[in-house]
Order: structure tokens, then C-alpha cells, then sequence
């Protein structure tokens, strides 16, 4: 199973890298919300992939640390994800603001021959 | 019992302000400038009263120069934790300082709405004072994103075309940096277990050889995102575009903005690279990266056509000199350092203000070159309407705020010339002191031994680039103040030129003063280069006794 969400977080990185080296900035957005699922994925893998483990210890009391997913990951995903939607957001909003002043959608504000 | 609740007020205070300031009517200009102010006042106070605790002062309270705050009384390697050292009570000192000055030269017709500032103002400064007082590496990195967040809004005051492609720029940049951020905290996350600063520390040393390889890469991701946010020079093409679009004061309290990275890289680099092996090669490509980019700022300077992109590139230079004598390693050159980073910091601010003043002495057919969004308003475009793009060119000087100047040509030459002495380090101002201080800290460092090249280069670089930005700043005052073409004696208010000649002054009083200063920042140091001290005090802090009232039940 490591191998999959691996190969899967490294297909989606990399697809993003490239739409982030793109001229439009439709590419960029693309990109950069791919980057941050390869790496809000990361984040995860990264507190090891575990099968039907709570991650939360309930009323019963601690009798092993390994019966338990670990919760950090999870809650540094929450608020990656928290913050990557929002600036996400506001660079949508500035990109249609530059479409709107510029006239173009190329990142650079103009064609790149004109 | 205030004190103890101390570490957390910078952080709050301008959270609660911020928030109330997005609520509050545009109408009520006076109350607003209230809020903005007693807040930025009592981070001022708050920072103040930090850097006196902090130098051990009053033992009762803090030792070893070392506060810690636990955010929900969760005892240290768990919970969230303020820390407190003489480091991070300086950096809030001179944000504190550079943001008052800011905000005083904004009143001056820059801060009106309907655009929001004083909210992003004080959401930045949330920012700007967790990222220096977090003790744990995601709290880091959401303070990070607090403070980049503010400056995207902030960046985009004033809109036109070239303001939004440049923020889109940026904002494009410092996400994909945020990403590298996220990945090299997960990575450390996931190989020691911790992410709270002083706890890493210990566990490094237990890390089995291939973990400890993993570790070291995610060490080094979080690096490259440091460094982005430094302006270190493959990494800081965004900078001089950015910065220079930016009205006056925003790029005035964006002068901590890098120096955060710089914060960052010195506050992890001494944690975990002590006695490593690590720091033999971490630090040779610290230094030739801080090299080059003093190099790159220099040869930008010199190449700069107008005042605000050549203060731009003076703020990558003085990056690439912090950098580069960090990645020297020796703690001898620290000190001095820290005395530059603080000269630095209130040198950028100063000359940022002042080009919001020297750009009104071209007349108004070259002022159209600066103003481009004259034309772009003309389009019916929707975007317009919906982001209240339609106001009228805020900055136009006809309109009358505050009380003028007399002499305001005489005044702008002396300030001018105050900061070309200050960023080419020149006598009576600190930063020749604390350049001196670094020369001479660096030629002493291996009494009767032979000095590595790196010192050699650094001398060179140190000398070479001051002359070089010298002749590239005197270039462009004459252009400025004596050269041909038509220019007028802009009406400069008391608001904008008066922060200008505070910091200026507080630049001249750091001088006076270079001696204690000297002394507080040999200190700080010394605390910097001795991170046992500071793990020990930070894990010895018991949970149960917290001043906090999350375990008051």
C-alpha cells in the first residue's frame, strides 16, 4: 500500500511542479492547489499508514501507544489544509483581478510577443 | 501577575484589535487610528518590558534570560509554548519600532479606505511577533502564513496592473514556499517524533543513520523555504518587483519581512547545528549563498534605475551578508551580526518612507510612468466594481493632510544622505559600527592561525559591496536632487517626515550607544550558541503550575 500512496503523492506533486512552471495563471492556481494535495497527503503519510486504529484514546484508558493512529499528522493536515484553501482562495482573487486589469491571463500581466 | 501572562500580549493584542478593527465602520477614522495605535503602543511597551526581563534583570521572574509561556498549561513537549530570549525580545522591539513608524507615516492620507489596511496592519504584526516567540515548528509555520497572508492584502493597496502582477507573483512564490515549509515539517515530524524547538535537540543525537538522513533532508526543505522568505539569491527574484510596488509605508513594514526568514534560519540553524557534522556542510553553502546573494543585491543596486527598486535590492544585500556570516559559523561573528540585522532593519524602513516622499519631487508627466493604473480605470471591467478598484488615485498630494514642512528639499537631502550612510555603512551610523564590528570580530578570529578563505572572502565582500552600493546610491541621489529636467518641491506633511527623522535618530542613538548595545547583543548570543540552556529551561517548565486559565477549573 506504501508504494501506491507514494507513486500517487509523487504523480500529483509532479504534475503540479509542471502546471506551476506554466505561463497562465489558470495553470498556476491548478498547480499550486495539486501541490498542496501531494503534500497534505504527505503530511499524512507521514504519520505512517495505519488500518482501523482510532486515533483518539477514549474512556478505556492508555494500554498501548501502537493500538493507536497518531493524531498529530492529522491535526498539522487539518490546518494545512485550512490555510492552503484560503490563500487559495485570495490568489483567485487576484488572479481574476489581473485578468480584469490586464486583459491577459498570462502571469506576467502581458503576451509574452506583444 | 500581568508578567507572567507578558509573552502572549504581543501575539493578542493586535489579534483582538485586528478583528475588531474588520468590524468597526470605515466612518469612524478617529476611533480606528485610536485602536491601531494603543495596540502598536502596547506591543512597543510589551516588547520593551520582554527585552528587560529578558537580560536577567529580574531574576525573580525569568533565569538565564529564558521566558516560557504554555499556551493551555500542557506541559512542554506537548503543549503549544511562547519562548522567550533575548533574540526574540529584540525582534519584537524592532518590529514594534518599524510598524509605529509605519503606521504614523500611513496617517498621512496612505491608510484611507475603503481598501482595508489597519486590519492587515495588525493581522501582519500577529504574525510577525508569533512567528518570533512560537516555540514549536508548525506554530511557525501557521504564523508564517498569518503574516504572508496580511501582506498579500497589504501589497495589493493601491491595486493598478503592476501592484496585482506582482503580488501575484509573490503570492505565487511564498505558497509554493509555504509547501516546502509543510514538507520539511512533516518529514521532521515524521522521523523524531516532535516538532517543538527545544525537544529536538535532544532526540537528533538518537536517531538511527537512516532516519537521521531522512531527517537531515527534511532539515534541509525547511531551509529552502527559509531562504525563499530570506531573499537568498536563486530564491529572490520576486523580491525587488514586490517590494517596489508596495506603497511606502507597507514596504517600510515589510523591512522585517525577510529578516523573519533570516530569524528563522539563525533560530534553527544554532538549535540543531552545534557540534554537528551537519553544520561542515550546511554551512559552507550558507555562506556562499549568502555570498552570492550580497554580490546579486550589490550589482542590482547598481543597476537600478529608480530609488525604490534600488532600496529593494539594498534589502537582498543586507540579507546576503547576515546570511553569509552566518554560514561562517564562528560565534564571534554573531554579535556583530546581530547589531547589522538590527541597523538593517530601521535602515530599510527609514529609506522605504522616504521614497514615498522623493517620488512626489518628479513632476506629474513622469508621475503618470508610477501611476499605472490612470489608464487600466478606464475599462468597464466588472473587477472594477467588485474590488472598489474606482476610488480615486489616493495618493495625489493636492489633497491637504496635516501640517507641511519648511525646507522640505533641505530635509529630503538629509535624510537621503543619512541612508546612504546607513546602508553603505559609513561614519557616525551604527551600521559602520556594527560593519567594523563584523571586520574586525572576523580578522580576530584566528589570532596568529591562518584565516580560512571564507573570512578573506567576506572581508572583501563586506568592503567591495559598500563602495560598490556607495557609488550606486550617490548615483542616484545626484540624478535625484541635482540632476537636469523638471522637478518641484513636493509639500511634505509632519506625519511622513517625522517617522523618517525618528528612525534616523534611533539609528544615531544606536550608535551612540554601540557600546551597551554591543554588550546586550554579545549576550544574546552567547544564549544563541548555547542551546542547552535554553532546552532545559524550556522542558523544565511544569505544566501544573501554568499561569494560564486553561487549567483553572
Amino acid at each position: 500500500m506504501e508504494i501506491v500512496y507514494a507513486l500517487a503523492i509523487g504523480i500529483v506533486a509532479g504534475a503540479g511542479v509542471w502546471l506551476l512552471l506554466r505561463p497562465r495563471t489558470f495553470q498556476v492556481i491548478i498547480g499550486l492547489s495539486l501541490l498542496s494535495y501531494a503534500t497534505n497527503l504527505f503530511i499524512f503519510g507521514m504519520g505512517r499508514i495505519t488500518l482501523h486504529r482510532p486515533p483518539i484514546i477514549g474512556d478505556e484508558g492508555v494500554t498501548d501507544p501502537a493500538l493507536y493512529a497518531d493524531p498529530v499528522p492529522q491535526a498539522l493536515v487539518l490546518t494545512a489544509i485550512v490555510i492552503g484553501f484560503a490563500t487559495t482562495a485570495l490568489f483567485l482573487v487576484v488572479l481574476i483581478a489581473l485578468r480584469g486589469l490586464a486583459g491577459t491571463d498570462h502571469v506576467d500581466g502581458r503576451e509574452p510577443d506583444s | 501577575m500581568l508578567i507572567t501572562h507578558l509573552p502572549v500580549l504581543p501575539i493578542v493584542v493586535p489579534l483582538v484589535a485586528g478583528a475588531v478593527l474588520v468590524l468597526l465602520p470605515d466612518e469612524h477614522r478617529v476611533l480606528r487610528l485610536m485602536i491601531a495605535f494603543s495596540s502598536l503602543g502596547a506591543q512597543v511597551a510589551a516588547a520593551a518590558v520582554l527585552l528587560y526581563l529578558s537580560t536577567d534583570a529580574v531574576p525573580d521572574i525569568w533565569s538565564e534570560g529564558v521566558g516560557v509561556y504554555a499556551i493551555g498549561g500542557w506541559p512542554p513537549p506537548f503543549g503549544i509554548l511562547l519562548v522567550v530570549d533575548r533574540l526574540s525580545a529584540l525582534m519584537l522591539l524592532l518590529t514594534a519600532i518599524v510598524a509605529l513608524a509605519a503606521l504614523v507615516y500611513s496617517m498621512a492620507g496612505w491608510e484611507r479606505p475603503p481598501q482595508p489596511f489597519h486590519s492587515l496592519y495588525q493581522f501582519l504584526m500577529v504574525g510577525l511577533n508569533g512567528a518570533f516567540l512560537t516555540g514549536d515548528l508548525f506554530n511557525l509555520f501557521v504564523f508564517f502564513e498569518v503574516l504572508l497572508a496580511a501582506s498579500y492584502g497589504l501589497l495589493l493597496r493601491g491595486v493598478g496592473v503592476r501592484r496585482v502582477r506582482n503580488a501575484l507573483h509573490y503570492i505565487a512564490v511564498n505558497l509554493a514556499a509555504s509547501l516546502l515549509f509543510l514538507i520539511g515539517v512533516a518529514l521532521i515530524y515524521g522521523t523524531i517524533g516532535t516538532l517543538n524547538m527545544a525537544d529536538l535537540l535532544g532526540k537528533v543525537a538518537l536517531l538511527a543513520p537512516p532516519e537521521r538522513a531522512l531527517f537531515d533532508v527534511g532539515a534541509a526543505i525547511l531551509g529552502i523555504a527559509f531562504l525563499v522568505k530570506a531573499g537568498s539569491w536563486p530564491l529572490n527574484f520576486w523580491l525587488p518587483g514586490s517590494y517596489s510596488a508596495a506603497i511606502a509605508p507597507v514596504a517600510a513594514a515589510f523591512a522585517m519581512l525577510t529578516k523573519v526568514g533570516v530569524y528563522a534560519v539563525l533560530r534553527i540553524g544554532t538549535l540543531l547545528g552545534e557540534d554537528d557534522a551537519a553544520a561542515a556542510i550546511l554551512g559552507p553553502i550558507l555562506f556562499y549563498l549568502g555570498f552570492a546573494t550580497l554580490l546579486a543585491g550589490t550589482i542590482g543596486m547598481l543597476a537600478a534605475q529608480q530609488l525604490r527598486r534600488l532600496v529593494s535590492y539594498s534589502v537582498i544585500a543586507s540579507s546576503g551578508l547576515l546570511l553569509a556570516t552566518l554560514g561562517i559559523g564562528n560565534e564571534a561573528l554573531t554579535p556583530p551580526a546581530l547589531f547589522y540585522f538590527a541597523t538593517s532593519v530601521l535602515t530599510t524602513c527609514a529609506f522605504f518612507l522616504l521614497t514615498g516622499m522623493t517620488d512626489r519631487t518628479r513632476v506629474a508627466a513622469d508621475a503618470a510612468a508610477s501611476v499605472p493604473n490612470l489608464t487600466a480605470i478606464e475599462l468597464p471591467t466588472p473587477t472594477y466594481l467588485a474590488f472598489g478598484v474606482r476610488e480615486p488615485q489616493p495618493y495625489d498630494t493636492s489633497e491637504e493632510v496635516g501640517t507641511a514642512i519648511p525646507a522640505a528639499m533641505a530635509f529630503l537631502g538629509l535624510m537621503f544622505v543619512c541612508c546612504v550612510l546607513l546602508v553603505a555603512g559609513l561614519p557616525p551610523l551604527p551600521s559602520f559600527v556594527a560593519k567594523f564590528a563584523l571586520l574586525s570580530a572576523a580578522l580576530n578570529s584566528a589570532p596568529g592561525g591562518q584565516l580560512p578563505h571564507q573570512t578573506w572572502l567576506l572581508v572583501g565582500g563586506i568592503l567591495g559591496t559598500g563602495l560598490a552600493q556607495l557609488i550606486a546610491l550617490t548615483r542616484i541621489g545626484i540624478r535625484l536632487f541635482w540632476g537636469g529636467g523638471v522637478r518641484r518641491t513636493p509639500r511634505l506633511r509632519v506625519l511622513e517626515a517625522a517617522p523618517v527623522a525618528v528612525v534616523v535618530l534611533l539609528c544615531l542613538a544606536l550608535s551612540a550607544m554601540s557600546g551597551s548595545a554591543m554588550r546586550f547583543f554579545e549576550a544574546a548570543a552567547r544564549s544563541l550558541h548555547a542551546p542547552e540552556v535554553y532546552t532545559r529551561i524550556v522542558l523544565s517548565k511544569p505544566g501544573a503550575d501554568q499561569p494560564s486559565g486553561g487549567h483553572e477549573r
